[in-house]
């Protein structure tokens, strides 16, 4: 089980908790608000966009050639940018905070 | 070959070039055949505009048969955010409980008359039913409304002899001044009244901007959404296993979705106006000419999609463009989304197999270029599961 942290783009913050699936299932399951993942989690419509806290970026990893991608064209963009439906939920990300990048 | 196979007829063209030349009513275009390119003249909103002359950047182009423009899809910043805003929460929608069982509803009536006949012409007797049964949802208005639509025909202003037909437009647009008319004198929950009450600016939206959003509405979700629906039963015709691979692994049905409206791009291409001298892929765009971002083209881009001229209903990464990219992706990408999703699960759940009978494609004329989009009919036989 590991509990994650989403603050939202107007400064709530609200902790979750998970055990699988992907980040971005776990923000919609719980109406996180900026993560709307449109496409089910096939990296084409980039509305789970988050950044990661600095202090976690090694856990979640970097991000593949094709997000990187579709990363750069969104607006917001920063050097901890991820697409939420890239990131498998696990143990190891425990702690995880992440901002909702739009 | 398959008769469901939609060839890829940009693939030398995409290679070579990058580019390819469509002579449209003496406003030519240059049609960005690689999915970087696209996605980044799509996003590109500034040097790449949308709010050129009503119909202009549709392909081929609408100038000379629509003055309404229509909203919020050729419409720039800042006033296109304001307008997307505005219809942003309605078109969302289709993802709520009440709306997908609506849906399926639907879908699960027409699958029942198709079960019982011994031939269908899918595109007239399913795909045009199912697609104007479901826009009653999405306006929020009664249900034998769609009866209307369905007697337009497949295509709202397309006719056999020419791709842009004035008096088939007219149909739609007076249709439209009516029906806001009705709302007007009598308002409801209904899309058009929702959308009159709006106010953007700090005033109400006007009719000519209600009528703007309406003509989007109707004309962007009719031939794609026929088109979908149409190759999706002919693809299912044609791969029995993969009909089996939904009824035994539903999970994978949002993961297809995304793979067919890659594989079929329902809508070829959209236009952009170029607001000065530029360039994309090496190729000089002077200003107010006007480029196409081609979806099609770019969704069997190799250097992003391995093998893909295959519908892998296990792709993953799939960074596709059916609809579209950028601050004008599809609005009604929701409904057509949760059509698809629910289509599937109907199917698998109670159709065993299709057998196609006959069929005639749809080939599209883009000089260069000649794309299969769909059918003009096609004849199956629905057989139920055991």
């Amino acid at each position: 089980m590991a509990k994650i942290t989403f603050i939202t783009r107007n400064g709530e913050k609200i902790t979750v908790e998970g055990n699988d699936g992907s980040l971005m299932e776990l923000a919609k399951q719980n109406n996180i608000k900026g993560i709307d993942g449109d496409c089910g989690g096939v990296c084409s419509c980039a509305t789970c966009h988050v950044h990661v806290d600095p202090a976690y970026f090694e856990k979640t990893g970097t991000a593949s050639e094709i997000e990187n991608d579709m990363l750069e064209l969104d607006d917001n963009v920063g050097e901890y940018s991820r697409l939420s439906c890239q990131i498998p939920v696990s143990d190891a990300l425990d702690g995880l905070v992440l901002q909702v990048a739009n | 070959m398959k008769k469901s196979d939609l060839p890829d007829p940009f693939e030398h063209a995409r290679l070579e070039k990058g580019h390819g030349h469509f002579n449209d009513q003496d406003d030519a275009v240059t049609m960005l055949l690689r999915l970087k390119d696209v996605r980044k003249t799509a996003k590109d909103w500034e040097t790449f505009q949308s709010g050129a002359a009503p119909g202009r950047i549709v392909v081929p182009s609408e100038v000379s048969i629509r003055d309404t423009r229509q909203i919020p899809f050729e419409v720039d910043p800042p006033m296109h955010t304001d307008y997307r805003a505005l219809v942003e929460a309605w078109f969302k929608r289709p993802d709520e409980e009440e709306y997908r069982e609506k849906l399926a509803k639907i879908i699960n009536e027409l699958v029942d008359e198709m079960l019982t006949r011994d031939s269908v012409e899918v595109v007239e007797e399913f795909s045009l039913k199912l697609q104007s049964r479901a826009l009653t949802l999405l306006l929020n208005i009664p249900y034998d409304e769609s009866e209307i639509w369905i007697s337009w025909g497949t295509h709202v202003f397309r006719s056999e002899d020419s791709p842009v037909d004035g008096k088939k437009a007219a149909i739609l647009y007076d249709y439209i001044d009516e029906q806001i008319d009705r709302a007007i004198e009598n308002p409801g929950d209904d899309l058009y009244s929702v959308l009159l009450a709006s106010e953007i600016e700090g005033r109400k939206m006007t009719k000519e901007e209600v009528k703007g959003v309406m003509i989007l509405t109707f004309a962007g979700g009719r031939d794609t959404v026929i088109n979908a629906v149409t190759n999706s039963i002919a693809y299912l015709a044609d791969h029995p296993a993969s009909l089996a691979r939904l009824h035994n692994e539903p999970e994978i049905t949002t993961r297809a979705v995304e793979e067919l409206i890659r594989y079929f791009s329902p809508l070829t291409h959209m236009g952009r106006v170029a607001t000065k001298d530029t360039e994309v892929c090496e190729h000089a765009v002077k200003a107010n000419t006007r480029v196409s971002l081609c979806w099609a083209s770019a969704n069997r881009d190799a250097a992003t999609f391995n093998n893909p001229n295959e519908i892998d209903l296990d792709r993953k990464m799939n960074p596709h463009v059916g609809f579209g990219f950028g601050i004008h992706k599809c609005l009604g990408a929701t409904h057509a989304r949760q059509i698809l999703r629910i289509l599937l699960g109907i199917l698998a759940e109670r159709v065993g197999s299709i057998d196609i009978l006959d069929y005639e494609e749809n080939i599209e004329d883009w000089e260069e270029f000649q794309r299969k989009v769909g059918y003009n009919n096609i004849k199956v036989k629905f057989n139920a599961k055991n």
